[in-house]
C-alpha cells in the first residue's frame, strides 16, 4: 500500500495520517458494518418482539426496552454480534473440549479433514503440474480436463460421494478429505504449471549451457521459480478445502463438525448456533490462510526472494 | 519429430508404449479371459481385438508406416478394440479375468500411443492444428469413459456404488422432463438471477469504491478476507430469511458472487497506467469519459476473470443452498433425495446435467470475453 501523505496536511490535521493508511479505513468500515448489523438486528427482530408484547398484552413499550429486547431474543431472525460472541465464548472456553457441545471439538473435526484434504490435494496438484510441464501429451490432454473439472459442481456431489463411500465401509475422515482434495488440487496445479514455466528462456538456456539434465533444471531453476506461485495457490487451495470439508459434513446426518452444526442449527432454528459456527469457520479460514502467509514470508526470506 | 528432440529424450515413450501393448497382448493370449472357463479364442470378437492390437504394436516397433496414415490406423485400431471390448463385456458382467484386463490395458496403451503420435504431428494448416488440439483432450475424455465402462461392468461393481456410463446415459434420456424441471428451477431462476444481481451490484459498488479512495483502502482488505471465507455457510440463514423457493438460493448466489467481482473490478480499474491516464487528461476528457474509454476497457480482463470464477461459484451456491430446504424440485433437492433412495444413476444424470450447464455457462462467458477483449495479448496470441 502506498502511504504518501504530504507533510503540510499532516501538520494541519493530526488525524490525517491515521486515515491515509490501511488500518484507519478498515477500522471505520468494520465499525460501520457492526453498526449496520445492530440496526438490521433490531429491525428484523422487531416484528416477532411485537408479537410477544401483544400476547403479553403490554401496550406501550418504550423504544429503549424494545431495542434491548430485540437484541436478547433466544431465536432471533438475525442475532446481534454480542449474542454470537457470547455463544462462541460459551461453547469454546466454558465447555470441555471433548464435549459434543464444544465448538472447538467440532472445529477440530472440520480442521482435520480440511488439512488432510489440503495435503493430498497439494501433493496431487504439484505432481500433476510436474507431469504437465514435462510432457507435451499430458499438457495437451490433461490440462483442458483439469480446467473443466472445476465447472463440475463437486460440492453438489459431495453428499453422494460420502454416502456411497460410507456404504462401502469407508467412513470418517477420508471421504470428507477427498472432497477437499478435489477442490484444492486445482488452484495448486494451475498455479504450479504457471510457476514451473515462469523461468525465462534465457535462464533455461543458461542451465542448458551448463549441460544440466531435466531433473537438475527442475530442482535448481524451475522449482525455486515456482515457490511464490505455490504459496499463492496454496492460500486459495486452503480456503477451498475448508469449504469442501464443511459441505462434506452436511450429509452425514449432522454428527459432528462445523457443517453439521450449521445443518443442526437450521433444522432447529437455532440462529445463534448457525452464526457462531459461521464465524468460527471464518476465523478458521482466516487463520489458516494467515499461517500460510507467514510460512510464505519465512520461506521467501530464506530463499532471498522476499519482496 | 526432429532429430534434436529425439536425441535429447532418453526414454522414448512411444516405443515403450508399443512394447507394452505387445506384452499385454501376449499376457491376454495365454490367460483366461472370462470366468468360469473362457480363453481368448473362445470369444471371437476379443480374438479379433487381440490380433489387431498385436499387429498395431508390432507394426510400430518395426518402424513400418511411421507416418500420418499409420497413426490414423493406430487410432482406428484403438477405437475398434475399445468398441469390441465394451460390446463383449456386457454379456459377461462381473466375470472378467486377467486376460480381459490385459486387453483393456493394451487398448488404453494403444490410445495413449495414438495421442503421443498425434501430439507430434507437424500441421501445415492452422485449422488442422486446431482440430488436433481439440482431438487430444477429447480422446483423453473418451478413453476415461471407456475405461470407466469396462472396469465397472468387467469387475461387476454394484450399481449403488458406481453406475456405468451407459446406465447413466439411459437414465438421462429417460427422465428428461424431471431433469428439465430441475434445471429450470435451479439454473434458470436461482443461478441466473443471483449471478446477474450479484455481479451487477458488485460492479456498481466497485466503481463507487474506486471513486472514493477511503472506501477502497477500507473495503479491499475486507473483500480479500471475505473471498477466502466459506461463504456457502450463509445458505441456511438465507433459506430461513427468504423461504424455501428460489429467491433464497438467488440470495446465496448474490453473496457468493459479490466479493470476487468487487475485488477484481477494483483491481481492474487500477490497471491503466499513469501514462495512459495522462494522455486522456491531455485530451481534456472528464472522469466519465476516462472511465468509459480507458479504464473500463482496461479492466475488462479482470472483470471477465471474476465472471468466469463466479459462473462456477453460482451453480455450486444454488445447489448447496437447496440442501437446506427447497420445494420438491431443483437439482440439489433431486441429488439429496435420490441419494437417500440409492438411485445413484439418477444422481449421476443430474450431475452430468450440472456439469454440462456449468461448462456451457463458463464457455459462454469465455466467448463473450474473447469478443470484448479482442485487443488483449492473451487473446491475440
Amino acid at each position: 500500500m502506498t502511504d504518501v501523505s504530504l507533510p503540510t496536511t499532516r501538520s494541519s490535521n493530526p488525524f490525517a495520517g491515521l486515515m491515509s493508511g490501511t488500518v484507519g479505513p478498515v477500522v471505520v468500515v468494520v465499525s460501520a458494518i457492526l453498526a449496520i448489523w445492530y440496526m438490521a438486528a433490531v429491525a428484523l427482530n422487531t416484528p416477532f418482539q411485537q408479537e410477544i408484547y401483544e400476547r403479553a398484552s403490554q401496550t406501550d413499550v418504550p423504544l429503549s426496552q424494545l431495542v434491548t429486547d430485540t437484541l436478547a431474543q433466544e431465536r432471533p431472525v438475525l442475532p446481534a454480534p454480542h449474542q454470537v460472541v457470547v455463544e462462541i465464548w460459551n461453547t469454546t472456553v466454558e465447555k470441555k473440549i471433548t464435549s459434543k457441545r464444544s465448538l472447538i471439538f467440532h472445529s477440530g473435526i472440520t480442521l482435520s479433514s480440511t488439512l488432510l484434504g489440503f495435503l493430498i490435494g497439494t501433493t496431487l496438484g504439484i505432481l500433476l503440474a510436474i507431469g504437465i510441464v514435462h510432457s507435451r501429451v499430458l499438457d495437451k490432454s490433461l490440462m483442458p480436463w483439469i480446467i473443466s473439472s472445476q465447472t463440475i459442481p463437486i460440492l453438489a456431489i459431495a453428499p453422494m460421494i460420502i454416502v456411497v463411500l460410507n456404504a462401502v465401509g469407508i467412513s470418517g475422515l477420508l471421504p470428507k478429505a477427498l472432497i477437499s482434495t478435489y477442490l484444492s488440487f486445482f488452484p495448486v496445479a494451475v498455479g504450479m504449471v504457471k510457476g514451473l514455466r515462469s523461468p525465462e528462456v534465457i535462464h533455461m538456456d543458461l542451465v542448458h549451457t551448463y549441460s544440466a539434465s531435466r531433473v537438475q533444471a527442475f530442482w535448481k531453476l524451475r522449482l525455486p521459480y515456482a515457490v511464490p506461485f505455490l504459496f499463492t495457490s496454496m492460500k486459495i487451495g486452503m480456503a477451498a478445502s475448508l469449504v469442501g470439508a464443511i459441505v462434506g459434513e452436511l450429509p452425514t446426518g449432522a454428527v459432528a463438525g462445523l457443517g453439521a452444526r450449521l445443518l443442526a442449527g437450521s433444522y432447529y432454528g437455532q440462529t445463534i448456533q448457525i452464526w457462531s459456527a459461521l464465524l468460527m469457520a471464518a476465523f478458521l479460514a482466516g487463520s489458516l490462510v494467515a499461517l500460510i502467509g507467514v510460512l510464505e514470508k519465512q520461506t521467501l526470506k530464506r530463499m532471498g526472494m522476499a519482496r | 519429430m526432429s532429430i534434436q528432440t529425439a536425441a535429447k529424450r532418453r526414454i522414448d515413450m512411444p516405443a515403450l508404449l508399443a512394447w507394452f501393448v505387445v506384452l499385454m497382448v501376449i499376457v491376454g493370449l495365454f490367460s483366461p479371459i472370462f470366468g468360469p472357463d473362457y480363453g481368448v479364442m473362445d470369444v471371437p470378437s476379443l480374438a479379433v481385438c487381440l490380433v489387431i492390437l498385436a499387429i498395431a504394436g508390432v507394426r510400430y516397433e518395426l518402424g513400418f508406416m511411421r507416418n500420418l496414415i499409420g497413426d490414423l490406423i493406430l487410432g482406428l485400431v484403438a477405437a475398434t478394440s475399445a468398441w469390441l471390448l465394451v460390446s463383449t463385456v456386457s454379456q459377461h458382467v462381473g466375470e472378467a479375468k486377467l486376460g480381459f484386463w490385459a486387453l483393456v490395458v493394451a487398448t488404453w496403451a494403444a490410445s495413449w500411443l495414438f495421442v503421443e503420435r498425434l501430439a507430434l504431428w507437424k500441421s501445415r494448416s492452422q485449422s488442422l492444428a486446431r482440430i488436433v488440439n481439440l482431438a487430444i483432450p477429447a480422446i483423453f475424455g473418451i478413453t476415461l469413459l471407456v475405461l470407466w465402462q469396462l472396469v465397472v461392468t468387467g469387475a461387476g461393481v454394484p450399481k449403488v456404488l458406481l453406475p456405468a456410463p451407459s446406465e447413466i446415459w439411459l437414465r438421462l434420456i429417460n427422465s428428461v422432463p424431471t431433469l428439465w424441471a430441475d434445471f429450470q428451477q435451479t439454473f434458470l431462476k436461482a443461478v441466473l438471477a443471483g449471478y446477474i444481481i450479484g455481479c451487477g451490484s458488485a460492479f456498481l459498488i466497485a466503481i463507487l469504491v474506486d471513486r472514493v479512495p477511503f472506501l477502497r483502502r477500507g473495503l479491499l482488505p475486507i473483500g480479500n478476507l471475505v473471498s477466502a471465507l466459506p461463504i456457502i455457510g450463509v445458505a441456511p440463514i438465507m433459506v430461513m430469511w427468504f423461504g424455501f423457493d428460489w429467491p433464497s438460493k438467488a440470495a446465496v448466489v448474490i453473496i457468493m458472487t459479490f466479493f470476487p467481482m468487487l475485488v477484481n473490478t477494483v483491481a481492474g480499474l487500477a490497471a491503466s497506467d499513469a501514462m495512459q491516464r495522462d494522455l486522456m487528461r491531455t485530451y481534456a476528457s472528464n472522469y466519465w469519459q476516462t472511465l468509459f474509454k480507458l479504464r473500463l476497457p482496461m479492466a475488462m480482463p479482470f472483470i471477465f476473470n471474476a465472471l468466469k470464477i463466479n459462473s462456477t461459484l453460482a451453480l455450486i451456491g444454488a445447489i448447496v443452498a437447496e440442501f437446506f430446504g427447497t420445494p420438491i424440485v431443483g437439482m440439489g433437492f433431486r441429488i439429496s433425495t435420490e441419494v437417500g433412495r440409492m438411485n445413484v444413476d439418477m444422481v449421476w444424470a443430474e450431475i452430468a446435467v450440472a456439469a454440462l450447464a456449468g461448462s456451457l455457462f463458463y464457455g459462454a462467458v469465455a466467448l463473450i470475453e474473447r469478443a470484448v477483449t479482442f485487443w488483449h495479448p492473451s487473446i491475440r496470441g
